[in-house]
């Protein structure tokens, strides 16, 4: 007989268990919908989790696809921790991506050692102004920052729309809607020649170690904690929560404007359109996947990116739809929500007695 | 004796490798790739279409469908460059710069991009449609079939191949019917069912009674069909979506160009090229002409389109004026593709102003 018997303490074990059971969750599940779908089962699992990264060319693809993903699921996690909604990293990502590549574009055809920082520098501020707008009103308002947050993922699209269709568009191109390239001197530097991996990955490591000291060796780590535990001892404790609140915001806008700063500087090189394939909603899988903490931040955004290649080297080589791609991440977060309830719970097999 | 049966044996190795060379190089295999999904009834069905007549032909196909004109496109290309395809078709105008890229890596693979206008490499063609002839088409069925003289025109993105349709449909409206007026509404997508039905909606609402679309989803004539006004289907026959609404649709046909493409790689006659087909060359096809359409206006339709066929009849022949009444092709003359491919002003009978 199985008995389900709630546990005393959340079980810290359990925790960092179960996305790797969710994980493999989504694999069988995976298979066993390939092999509904008429595919052979582990061939299919094959083209989409080894064979992308089985080469040095997939395996610096994979690293390129995690970069953005990571930085953003770092800066979300500040938000995450303290009980801060911030669902609209795919807006501060684009608007990042906007300031950086206006200033990029202002440089255009110019040389110099000083632009990169300067870009790298205004994609960040980009990303920061746009997080403080849902934190100031949340904070001075009280508005709901998940509503805020997301309406404005939409509005940041439509400005970037509009620039690349009318006043940044290249004056060279037929009026279609893209930039002109940003000059060498304002591109991140390749680390590899022939691989599209470049200096952003740094940024990416950067943010871990910072966010990992932050969260455990600082007073603010210690305040977001407390407060994601309950608003109500935060307050209690004294904690100025209004300036923690716009705090974690404008590290999680500077964040997501990096990873945009590095798509466009990177293996863009221009504005246009589609700058983003969604990474700012993609990263919220990410973050909760690697429990909000920086080192399962680092293996999680790997797990969810080889989702993105694997869908494409499975439509290659296998005709399988390149949305199953889509449909994994989707169950990597519902199989983690599902054995969250593990955390409290436990199974008991008890021996039937007749 | 030893070293003549180990010449033997070489070079039968190498012989075996030729000719395992030569079975491959006419064992051509293209590839394509695709914005959307290959269901959308729209733009990436029809290059899906076209795909299915490669493979008719007998040669073997790949394509990935999806594929964002972010970074992804890049990495999606060298694959297929990678994977033994030997000529790849990118669908869709982001592609414009990875392509050109991967191109330049990979010399060996021949690269068609759709729509847009970069050949940096030799191995680079491009090719597109004249899909302003097809709305040659339905402007003059919009301008005879209108009671209300206001015509809607939804609208995906302010780029000279929309400001090209709109005109052309306008001018050939105008010619039917001189009282008709254009409304345009902007819905700065290229597939989005909910703001195309939004879009289709607000025409509706200013008293057009009859709505063509630059969008690629069914959603603006299953609108048109419940409103019960008149519209046309784009890129497929959509007649299906909207038996009553859809009075014929512009279809694209990219299957014998393909074909022909691919037929060249495989005899190697494949060299760069700049493609630009409309009705003429099948590129660009009139659905059925639906029979709530008067019977002359049929015969005329008929008429008009062996007309742009034979080129006869040019969608762009002057008098054109622009909106503020300036002479933009004189009388007599028509417009050249130069011109054309640069479009960026709207024509007399064209309400609003073109986005900036």
């Amino acid at each position: 007989m199985i008995k389900i018997v709630k546990r005393d303490q959340p079980s810290r074990a359990i925790f960092f268990l179960t996305p790797v059971l969710a994980i493999f969750l989504t694999l069988v599940a995976g298979g066993l919908i390939f092999f509904i779908l008429g595919f052979k089962p582990f061939e299919a699992l094959k083209f989409f989790f080894i064979v992308p990264i089985a080469d040095k060319y997939g395996f610096s693809e994979l690293l390129l696809k995690a970069t953005p993903l990571c930085l953003i699921a770092i800066g979300l996690s500040f938000c995450f921790k303290s009980n801060n909604w911030n669902i609209g990293a795919e807006g501060q990502l684009t608007f990042g991506a906007i300031v950086s590549g206006g200033v990029a574009l202002l440089f255009y055809e110019q040389e110099g050692f000083y632009i990169l920082p300067i870009v790298i520098l205004a994609g960040a501020i980009g990303g920061m102004l746009y997080a403080s707008i849902p934190a100031i009103l949340k904070t001075y308002f009280n508005t709901n920052e998940i509503l805020v947050s997301l309406m404005l993922v939409y509005v940041s699209k439509l400005i970037l729309d509009y620039l690349v269709v009318g006043p940044w568009s290249n004056p060279e191109g037929f009026n279609f809607p893209e930039t002109r390239q940003f000059s060498d001197s304002a591109k991140l530097p390749l680390l590899f020649e022939g691989l599209r991996i470049h200096a952003g990955i740094f940024l990416a490591l950067a943010a871990v170690v910072i966010s990992w000291f932050v969260f455990y060796k600082t007073y603010l780590g210690f305040q977001m904690k407390v407060s994601g535990f309950s608003l109500k001892t935060a307050k209690y404790a004294g904690y100025k929560g209004k300036k923690m609140i716009i705090l974690v915001f404008l590290i999680s806008g500077a964040c997501a404007g990096l990873a945009g700063v590095g798509e466009i500087t990177g293996p863009i090189g221009q504005l246009h359109r589609e700058i983003s394939p969604d990474y700012g909603f993609t990263a919220i899988i990410v973050a909760f996947l690697g429990r909000l903490h920086p080192v399962g931040i680092i293996f999680a955004s790997l797990v969810v990116a080889i989702t993105y290649l694997g869908a494409e080297t499975a439509q290659i080589f296998m005709q399988i739809p390149k949305y199953t791609g889509q449909v994994f991440q989707g169950m990597i977060l519902f199989f983690l929500l599902a054995s969250d309830y593990l955390l409290f719970f436990k199974i008991k097999f008890i021996g039937s007695k007749k | 004796m030893h070293k003549f049966l180990i010449r033997s044996f070489v070079s039968s190795l190498v012989l075996l490798f030729t000719l395992t060379v030569a079975a491959v190089a006419k064992d051509v295999k293209a590839a394509f790739v695709y914005i959307g999904p290959t269901g959308d009834h729209g733009w990436t069905y029809q290059h899906d279409v076209g795909r299915k007549a490669v493979e008719a032909a007998g040669f073997k196909t790949t394509y990935v469908e999806g594929v964002p004109e972010s970074a992804d496109a890049e990495r999606v290309l060298r694959q297929l460059a990678n994977s033994g395809h030997d000529v790849i078709f990118t669908t869709s105008f982001g592609y414009m710069n990875p392509t050109n890229k991967v191109a330049k890596e990979f010399p060996n693979v021949k690269f068609e991009h759709a729509t847009g206008y970069k050949r940096e490499h030799p191995n680079v063609s491009t090719y597109a449609a004249r899909f302003y002839e097809g709305r040659t088409i339905l402007g003059t069925i919009a301008g005879t079939m209108t009671k209300s003289n206001v015509i809607g025109y939804v609208a995906s993105f302010p780029i000279p191949e929309v400001i090209r349709g709109i005109n052309s449909f306008t001018l050939a409206a105008q010619k039917v019917n001189p009282n008709i007026k254009t409304k345009i509404v902007w819905a700065f997508t290229w597939y989005d069912p909910g703001k195309e039905a939004e879009a289709a909606k607000a025409l509706i609402d200013q008293g057009a009674d009859v709505i063509a679309q630059h969008t690629d989803s069914t959603a603006i004539v299953q609108m048109a069909e419940k409103a019960g006004v008149y519209a046309f289907g784009q890129a497929s026959d959509m007649d299906k979506f909207a038996p009553k609404a859809v009075l014929t649709s512009v279809e694209n046909n990219w299957g014998p160009y393909y074909v022909d493409r691919v037929k060249a790689v495989a005899n190697g006659t494949w060299s760069q090229k700049d493609t630009w087909h409309g009705i003429g060359d099948g590129m660009v096809v009139i659905s059925d002409l639906d029979s709530q359409m008067p019977a002359d206006l049929r015969s005329k339709v008929k008429k008009l389109q062996a007309d742009l066929a034979s080129g006869k009849v040019h969608s762009f022949t002057g008098p054109i004026y622009d909106q503020k009444g300036n002479l933009m092709v004189a009388e007599g003359k028509t417009a050249d593709d130069g011109m054309l491919a640069g479009m960026m002003t709207y024509v007399k009978g064209v309400e609003g102003d073109i986005p900036k």
